[in-house]
């Protein structure tokens, strides 16, 4: 187990290490001219310079060096929990991130949990009722959820909760009360997400024949549906779980931007407008991360859950 | 014969024949949008400036007196050219990756797979807008950025059907009456494969949509005055107060065909079953 333990863990560092040079590799590699647009980053032409100062803000930032040596400064700045400095802002990327992770996290956590709820009770739901129309429009639902671009459903909340009612603010990240439009638009898509894949597992395990013992000797329907079927159809679905934190995640870029929130998410499209590519660096790499710790997670979890699957029956039992 | 089951079962869902229709339409009017208006995207007339959606203007006007229907139309050659490169991209990149990871197997298999997991390890959104600021912006470095993020998933599903195929008795008959491995690849392989690929392409059609959306939401798809749909629903932003339809009803034609898209590769999916 404590091998098993270890491999995974070291692969996930290996891919998250793979994943931090690909978009290095991106970054510095393609086409465009990195000197040109960290000067225009910085807001500087670069007609108006001698060669001297050319090479001088080369020299500043480390452009000056191959690129195995400025990936190399990077990495080894990485590991020692430096990000680099922002062009646009000059400050290190560090204390940026940190400054804003603050608004990012709170929202990626409640939206993660109410899209948990919401899922699983439309899934549950779904399968549950036995009307047919009913039981097709909640399994159709998910589908259409998760066709709505998140974009259009936050301007859509932000016209009629805030612009015709005046419930919540359009803007900001203020107090509780501005949290709720952003959790509900990220939500509609995590949930639905959940609530496709939760349906599919419960439709499987409805099928079992252990669902049939428990209503023959005489449980009631909602009984069965809540202790036997929830609970086996629940545990495939937990493997998405990596796949709900990358969509809250991600989702934080295109929310936060609309509801003018102050967070990584909007840090993320303001460096990309200004070509600011270490910030750039920074947040895929952080996202990445966080990406790749739930799934090992999950993963290392998993067996813990259901003791059908353990990563010990190799030897000897088969 | 099974095939034309398919046909007319497909004409019995009603609505699959809507969403499929309203495709049909989205992508002949983006190639020939005289077809439906006949104004100008970019004519102004400030004297009918910001009018609600009516029977002079199916959408409504802008600030600039501009139709906004006719702007929708006239953004569509941009998103769909868009999508048809992204999907280009995935399409080419992705079914080689899989084929020959699938067709080869061993080491180089390994390998490959070992690249998408690190390529799937990037969240999808993350991956376009690193490749966003490494190629600028505008239509044609969004499209890459999209299509660059859903090669993975056209490539593992691409290589799980050549897997499942490559062990069927036909392939081994067709390998036993003496035919060379490529001719077996094109001829047996890929021909039994492609089923479960085109049902993802058109579900990652909708994907791309919205991604590129997305994109130029955020402010890296073309130059104004070009009315990208994206483009268009940001801009719209800035007047929701007063005027909601100027970014509410491109939003409602870019979901709708989102929701299209998902569904005609729904209907797909069951009917393979």
């Amino acid at each position: 187990m404590t091998r098993y333990v270890a491999g995974r863990v070291a692969q996930a560092v290996a891919v998250l290490w793979a994943a931090y040079t690909l978009t290095f590799a991106i970054l510095y590699l393609l086409p465009s001219d990195p000197m040109e647009l960290q000067l225009a980053a910085a807001g500087i032409q670069p007609d108006s310079l001698t060669a001297e100062q050319v090479a001088a803000m080369k020299a500043q930032f480390g452009l000056d060096r191959s690129i195995g040596a400025q990936y190399w400064h990077h990495l080894t700045g990485l590991l020692h929990g430096d990000l680099g400095t922002s062009l646009t802002q000059r400050v290190p990327v560090t204390e940026l991130i940190a400054q804003r992770i603050g608004p990012t996290l709170q929202l990626s956590a409640a939206a993660a949990v109410v899209s948990l709820v919401a899922g699983s009770a439309l899934a549950y739901l779904a399968t549950f009722f036995r009307w047919n129309p009913l039981r097709v429009a909640l399994t159709r639902l998910p589908a259409v959820g998760a066709s709505f671009p998140q974009f259009f459903v936050a301007l859509f909340l932000i016209q009629f909760f805030s612009f015709q009612l005046g419930w919540f603010p359009a803007l900001g990240n203020e107090g509780p009360s501005s949290l709720v439009m952003p959790v509900v638009t990220i939500s509609v898509l995590a949930s639905s997400v959940l609530a496709q894949v939760l349906v599919k597992s419960f439709d499987e395990t409805l099928r079992q024949p252990y669902i049939v013992t428990a209503r023959a000797k005489g449980l009631s329907r909602s009984a069965v549906h809540l202790k036997h079927a929830f609970r086996n159809a629940a545990l495939p679905a937990m493997t998405i779980l990596g796949v709900i934190v990358g969509v809250t995640v991600t989702s934080s870029i295109v929310v936060e931007t609309v509801f003018t929130r102050e967070g990584v998410g909007r840090l993320a499209q303001e460096s990309v407008l200004a070509q600011d590519v270490p910030v750039v660096l920074a947040v895929v790499t952080l996202a990445a991360t966080v990406f790749v710790t739930v799934n090992l997670i999950v993963d290392l979890l998993y067996p813990l859950l259901d003791p059908r699957i353990s990563h010990l029956v190799h030897k000897g039992a088969m | 014969m099974r095939r034309g089951a398919h046909l007319t079962q497909l004409t019995r869902k009603p609505l699959f024949l809507i969403a499929s229709l309203y495709v049909v339409f989205v992508l002949v009017s983006a190639f020939f949008p005289r077809l439906f208006t006949s104004r100008d995207p970019y004519q102004t007339d400030p004297a009918s400036a910001m009018q609600g959606p009516g029977a002079g203007h199916l959408f409504g006007t802008d600030i600039y007196g501009r139709d906004l229907w006719t702007r929708v139309l006239y953004g569509s050659p941009l998103t769909i050219k868009a999508t048809l490169i992204a999907l280009a991209i995935a399409l080419v990149v992705g079914l080689t990756l899989g084929i020959v990871s699938g067709f080869f197997g061993g080491v180089t298999d390994a390998l490959l797979m070992r690249f998408i997991d690190v390529l799937l390890a990037i969240p999808g959104l993350l991956l376009a807008l690193s490749i966003v600021t490494a190629l600028g912006y505008g239509t044609i470095p969004v499209a890459v950025a999209v299509g660059v993020g859903i090669v993975p998933g056209f490539a593992r599903t691409t290589r799980a059907e050549v897997l499942r195929v490559k062990t069927l008795p036909y392939v081994e008959a067709a390998r036993a009456g003496g035919a060379g491995w490529g001719r077996v690849l094109i001829r047996h392989i890929l021909p039994n494969s492609w089923g479960p690929v085109a049902v993802l392409a058109v579900l990652d059609a909708g994907v791309a949509v919205i991604a590129i959306a997305s994109l130029s939401f955020l402010g890296f798809g073309a130059a104004p005055p070009a009315a990208e749909w994206g483009t268009l629903i940001a801009d719209g932003r800035n007047y929701l107060v007063t005027s909601w339809w100027l970014s509410l009803l491109p939003g409602l034609f870019v979901a709708l065909l989102v929701l299209s898209l998902n569904h005609i590769s729904k209907t797909f999916q069951e009917l393979a079953r």
